[in-house]
């Protein structure tokens, strides 16, 4: 029996990173416009999204992902608002993977416009998985404190914005949000950020202003 | 707590390099993990530990190369690598740096038995 040292140089998250970008590749085609969101739980991913709605719905036809480890309650309040929307439930994984968008993908709505991803909720293992997205933004929302940033550096590190969520409970709850912002550069510069309230409604409009401008500059870039 | 899907994409490397090579077993396994790969050494070799029972990589020890982040200041051009945040130049102190390498986590090579 002989040994034998076989090299490889294989990246792990390859098989992932070859679907996401055949998602990239179809959802550019059908000029879907991919946002995916990553927070920890309860810093108000879907009531973000639901606020959304109210602004781009319905003449900006979307559709929502939501990833949860059980139930589909999330994409139930979605559905209420009448947008079409899944539910992944992982059954106990931390992440979405590409090839759990990649499952339902085809169901989207022709003339859909944007597509919004909402991760597990996690600062950690989300952040490795590309999703085939064209924006990725981390959640942090005011009572989860200012050091998020330099505790979960990579969700920060890879994303192309942040929205500081849950802005009207600035004052009750100490939290200093120049020094949140400085130290979310740190470790990315580029960092757009935004701060909103799903509760007083500060700050939606803003951020879906930008996800329009955001999806136009990509179809141009398409054209 | 990715690192148990990170090792069952290792082995659906693992099972395509054995349907293409035809070994019985395999003895070692070396990994480079990047500092900012988000992977936790002894999670990786927690869940590989687990993975690997039954399987042609039973008796396979896990070599883990931990790597540092290499960058290229944006402004300046300098390549440096670093083990922690937050990322700069030092010779302009600029932050706006470009990750070259450190997040990758790689199988880099495997002992096997032919």
């Amino acid at each position: 029996m002989n040994r034998k040292e076989i090299t490889v140089f294989e990246d792990l998250l390859g098989s992932n990173k070859k679907i996401a970008n055949e998602l990239r590749h179809y959802l550019r085609a059908k000029g879907i416009f991919t946002i995916n969101l990553m927070s920890s739980p309860g810093s108000g991913k879907t009531s973000l999204i639901e606020k959304l709605i109210d602004h781009l719905w319905p003449q900006h036809p979307l559709a929502v992902i939501e990833g949860d480890i059980e139930t589909d309650l999330d994409a139930a309040r979605i559905r209420a608002k009448g947008v079409p929307a899944w539910q992944i439930t992982t059954g106990g994984a931390c992440h979405l993977e590409a090839k759990m968008i990649a499952r339902i993908i085809r169901e989207i709505p022709e003339k859909t416009e944007f597509l919004f991803i909402e991760n597990v909720g996690n600062l950690v293992c989300p952040a490795s998985y590309d999703l085939g997205e064209n924006l990725r933004f981390v959640l942090l929302s005011i009572p989860e404190g200012e050091d998020k940033p330099l505790k979960y550096p990579k969700a920060f590190l890879t994303a192309q914005g942040l929205i500081i969520t849950k802005i009207d409970l600035l004052g009750p709850i100490s939290f200093d949000l120049d020094k949140v912002k400085e130290e979310a550069r740190k470790i990315n510069p580029t960092l757009v950020i935004f701060t909103t309230s799903s509760r007083t409604g500060e700050g939606i409009k803003e951020f879906a202003t930008y996800l329009i401008q955001q999806r136009q500059r990509f179809q141009e870039n398409n054209a | 707590m990715h690192e148990l899907s990170l090792i069952a994409s290792l082995f659906e490397i693992l099972e395509a390099q054995k349907a293409e090579k035809g070994f019985t077993k395999i003895t070692a396994i070396k990994l480079r993990c990047g500092v900012f790969s988000g992977v936790v050494p002894e999670c990786l070799e927690a869940a590989f530990e687990v993975y690997k029972k039954d399987t042609f990589a039973s008796e396979a020890k896990l070599i883990l190369e931990v790597v540092p982040v290499k960058f290229r200041c944006r402004r300046c051009q300098q390549i440096e690598t670093a083990y922690d945040l937050p990322f700069f130049c030092p010779v302009c102190q600029s932050k706006d740096v470009e990750i070259l390498d450190g997040t990758e986590l790689t199988l880099v090579s495997f002992e096997a038995e032919i």
